[in-house]
């Protein structure tokens, strides 16, 4: 049992990077949602609304990776999967709904494109099944 | 960019590639490597000094409180980053470390486009 319980960690070995990632995001995404909402949200509710949304997401993303919760994770990184194709599409198609950008517009490329190629590894780190490095809990490698 | 800016754009990069390179070579960080962090800390430390005093000071409708939160980010990445690295002593605890590294001189660009927006 202990060992099952180790070898679903998925905040542990390269889940460490991925959680370092998705928490630089979760602040970034909140700080600006916050900003946004406190100074500016009448000007565009439809993109900060989605601000917001983006910021619940990686926070989501971020407690779930680290605590092992396999479940949520998997569903908070393929909503935002998700989220970051429909929102960058849309932005590109409807750019007259998108007067200010939001954090998923064009794909994410405010961010380096980094909210694009983060829930791809995530889902791969999630779901390429049980064989984890925490399956040797010496500190080898 | 101002001058510190610049010079711990630098020390970053070379921090990037060093631990790019112990990455690769599957080598941990020693203290030569966590010193060249100690370094970049404290610029970011002046840098936050300065930039209190020049949003406070000189204030051209730059949103101080935008402003403030990026200098203290840029204070809080790299210890956060040595911390959460601490428990993984292999490559994904470096690759944590190059992260934080990288995400400094991010946020110099940003602190700069935050300034020159409304300057």
């Amino acid at each position: 049992m202990p060992d099952q319980v180790a070898s679903r960690a998925t905040g542990r070995g390269f889940g460490r990077v991925l959680v370092f990632v998705y928490g630089i995001l979760a602040f970034a995404a909140s700080g600006r949602a916050t900003f946004e909402l406190t100074t500016k949200f009448t000007d565009a509710p439809f993109p900060y609304s989605l601000s917001i949304l983006a910021a619940v997401i990686y926070v989501v993303a971020t407690w779930a990776i680290a605590t092992s919760r396999r479940t949520i994770a998997v569903a908070a990184v393929g909503f935002e999967l998700t989220g970051v194709l429909a929102v960058g599409l849309s932005s590109l198609v409807w750019t007259s709904k998108f007067p200010q950008a939001s954090v998923w517009s064009d794909f994410g490329s405010g961010y380096g494109w980094v909210p694009l190629v983060l829930p791809v590894v995530g889902l791969w780190w999630l779901l390429r099944g049980s064989h984890d490095p925490v399956v040797d809990p010496a500190e080898t490698r | 960019m101002s001058a510190l800016q610049a010079v711990l754009s630098v020390l970053c990069g070379i921090g990037i590639l060093w631990l790019a390179v112990l990455i690769v070579r599957d080598l941990r960080p020693g203290n030569s490597a966590l010193a060249l962090l100690a370094v970049i800390e404290v610029g970011l430390v002046v840098q936050l000094v300065i930039g209190l005093v020049r949003v406070f000071g000189n204030h051209t409708g730059v949103s101080a409180a935008v402003y403030v939160a990026y200098l203290v980010g840029a204070l809080l990445v790299l210890p956060i980053g040595v911390v959460w690295s601490s428990a993984e002593r292999n490559r994904n605890g470096t690759a944590v470390l190059l992260i934080a590294v990288l995400v400094v001189p991010v946020l110099f660009l940003r602190l700069h486009d935050i300034w020159s927006a409304h300057a």
